[in-house]
């Protein structure tokens, strides 16, 4: 989809980049600043308005995001509390999504569940990102041996059967009285004198594993990175900065790696999708998010056992997590479009 | 070229020895053990059954014990769990199955997706490509286990078309071969298409569209060589989310296959079985990709293979 070894400099016009570098390099940080009136960001800005897709579904992005932290406060009704009396009933004025099989209502739950499936997206996406950002602007500045050497573990890691790794690690590590779980109780034994692990663990922990798939999954977040530095390194800009004596970690961070950020937004976008996805397939599988909690995958998986009876289980859930699928990817896509001139449609 | 594939060869060695070392320790060093069951089972049991399985050996001397195994005799040990059988057994029986689903899915999402990718370049922004491309959103976008019941119900329970379960005549087949090729028809639809657009607008397009040929022949027999590369690479990554989502597949269609073996053992602490799955896992993907670097090197001459 997106080739990182081919050079695509997305900057303005150097004439705006070069005068900001000499007058000030500090200014280089802050986009806005280069290039005045028609710079990449002003020009993507009016692609993207120009796309209704992408907008549509960013706007539902922020409807679904703020749904979930605003509905399971405001309902009257509580994520874990079962009313077994009640048991499961279709949707209704009290409860618009039903109740599951212990008669909690569906729509708290979905809501809730939404918090945990963003939250390790985020999560394990921004570990992804600073790691893959730094490995392939280290690589992709330095060049020659280090650039080798760096990308050849890279190579290495790609053939790596990491999921597999995670399922033996989740398994193993993060059940209920796994080694996570003592190894939590015993570093906060000498603090508290209750040591058993606190309401919050279970998400704790889940959040803990996504951390984790998002410190391997950064891989082609540096080939792209690297790709677009090797790209920008030799421009006129970059020779300007280092005229004037500044350091290599500022070029990287300050230079080139800001006017690198089309290809990495776009790839953002997307990996946050492919990791929701994952974590919904782990739940699915029992190796991810554990009842009480609710996430989306959890939630589905449950709907997809008893969908011939009971079918709102599974549609409620199955649709917010294809629509925010669906939405991610559709704003990736635009951002692409409105970002990489080169890919752009018209 | 030689000099190529025997390091290769090297590399997939010393991986798979740091994969075989990790996995070992890991699932040794984890609580729990193979024998702790939900029932009380007596102390000494557990621990002549340990015993008769070497498990209360030292881990260097286990690990000695087992590499020695493996690699003089290829012999991956017992299964804890089904006692009496080996894990070569198990392998050799539910291998074939998750090659099978995994190759015909394979097949089967190129078959869509080169297709609808060439349609989406050539039409660019007519509505077939919007179409073909929404199509390949939503494919993306729906999860295994969401499309698998759902077809389950419509073409399993409702019309009675198809058998819901298990592996055995070629209706058992279609709908996990449909389920796990979906998605990843969807992605190669879009890489098809990115791929082809790229080529199209490229100079040799233009020279082979000027000397009069027909459009039919400059793109399948110049655009498409170049413009499957994208494909091409997608293969290795590919393969290995046909397998992970095999895991899946299995589980919800009850086919005997690696996939739930997999998850099974994990849950169960069988490390043999689970030492022996990610090893057939882990040398299946990584001689695929060697293949898939080869394959590019030869459809792509700009590609050096010295490099890797």
């Amino acid at each position: 989809m997106t080739s990182p070894a081919e050079p695509t400099p997305h900057r303005p016009q150097s004439r705006g980049s070069e005068r900001a570098a000499l007058v000030d390099a500090e200014a280089i940080g802050d986009l806005e600043q280069i290039g005045g009136g028609h710079s990449l960001w002003s020009d993507a800005f009016r692609r993207l308005k120009k796309n209704r897709a992408a907008l549509v579904s960013a706007a539902i992005l922020g409807a679904m995001l703020l749904g979930c932290i605003v509905v399971p406060e405001l309902s009257q009704w509580d994520y874990a509390k079962a009313d077994l009396e009640l048991g499961p009933t279709p949707p209704s004025a009290g409860h618009w999504m039903g109740t599951d099989y212990l008669g909690r209502d569906l729509m708290v739950r979905v809501f809730f569940g939404g918090r945990i499936s963003f939250a390790v997206g985020m999560i394990a996406t921004l570990v992804s990102f600073v790691i893959g950002v730094t490995w392939g602007g280290i690589a992709g500045y330095f060049g020659k041996r280090i650039d080798g050497l760096m990308m050849r573990l890279v190579d290495v890691m790609y053939t790596f059967p990491f999921l597999i790794m995670v399922i033996l690690l989740q398994v193993f590590f993060a059940n209920k009285d796994g080694a996570l779980h003592e190894l939590f109780k015993s570093s906060i034994r000498p603090f508290v004198q209750d040591a058993s692990a606190p309401s919050w663990f279970p998400i704790f922990q889940i959040c803990f594993i996504f951390a984790a798939l998002g410190s391997i999954s950064w891989l082609t977040m540096a080939r792209i990175v690297r790709g677009q530095v090797i790209a920008l390194r030799e421009q006129p800009f970059v020779e300007a900065a280092r005229s004037i004596g500044v350091g290599h970690w500022a070029i990287v961070f300050r230079h080139l790696l800001p006017n690198s950020l089309g290809p990495i937004i776009v790839y953002t976008t997307l990996t946050i999708p492919a990791i929701m996805l994952t974590e919904a397939f782990l739940s699915f599988l029992g190796l991810g998010t554990q009842e009480p909690l609710a996430s989306w995958g959890l939630l589905t998986a449950g709907g997809a056992e008893t969908m011939a009876i009971y079918p709102w289980l599974l549609i409620f859930p199955a649709l917010m997590l294809a629509i925010t699928l669906f939405c991610f990817n559709f704003l990736g896509d635009g951002l692409r479009d409105a970002l990489d001139p080169r890919m752009r449609k018209d | 070229m030689t000099v190529f594939i025997v390091k290769r060869l090297l590399g997939i060695a010393v991986t798979l020895m740091l994969i075989i070392t990790v996995v070992f320790f890991l699932v040794r060093v984890a609580p729990g053990g193979p024998f702790d069951q939900d029932r009380q089972v007596p102390a000494e049991v557990i621990a002549a059954l340990d015993a008769k399985y070497h498990l209360d050996d030292s881990l260097p001397q286990q690990y000695l014990d087992f590499m020695g195994d493996l690699v003089l005799r290829g012999d991956l040990g017992p299964c804890f769990k089904y006692p009496g059988r080996t894990v070569n057994e198990l392998i050799a029986q539910s291998l074939p199955v998750s090659m099978q689903l995994g190759v015909l899915a394979m097949l089967l999402a190129l078959a869509i997706g080169i297709p609808l990718g060439i349609i989406g370049a050539t039409r660019q922004n007519s509505w077939v490509d919007t179409l073909a491309m929404s199509v390949s959103m939503v494919g993306l976008s729906i999860p295994r286990f969401v499309l698998a019941p759902l077809l389950v119900l419509v073409f399993g329970i409702g019309l009675y078309w198809l058998p819901v379960a298990r592996w055995e005549t070629w209706r058992h087949m279609v709908l996990p071969i449909f389920c796990a090729a979906l998605p990843t028809a969807a992605y190669v639809a879009r890489l098809t298409r990115g791929g082809m657009l790229e080529v199209i607008h490229s100079d040799f397009i233009r020279t082979a569209r000027a000397k009069g040929l027909s459009e039919s022949r400059v793109i399948l027999r110049h655009a498409l060589r170049g413009g499957l590369l994208p494909v091409v690479s997608f293969l290795g990554p590919g393969f290995s989310g046909l397998l992970v989502g095999s895991l899946v597949i299995e589980r919800i269609f009850n086919i005997p296959g690696m996939g739930r073996y997999f998850v099974e053992a994990a849950q169960n602490r069988d490390y043999n079985i689970v030492m022996g799955i990610t090893l057939v896992y882990g040398t299946l993907l990584m001689v695929l990709n060697a293949v898939v670097d080869l394959a590019y090197a030869w459809l792509d001459p700009r590609v050096k293979l010295e490099e890797p």
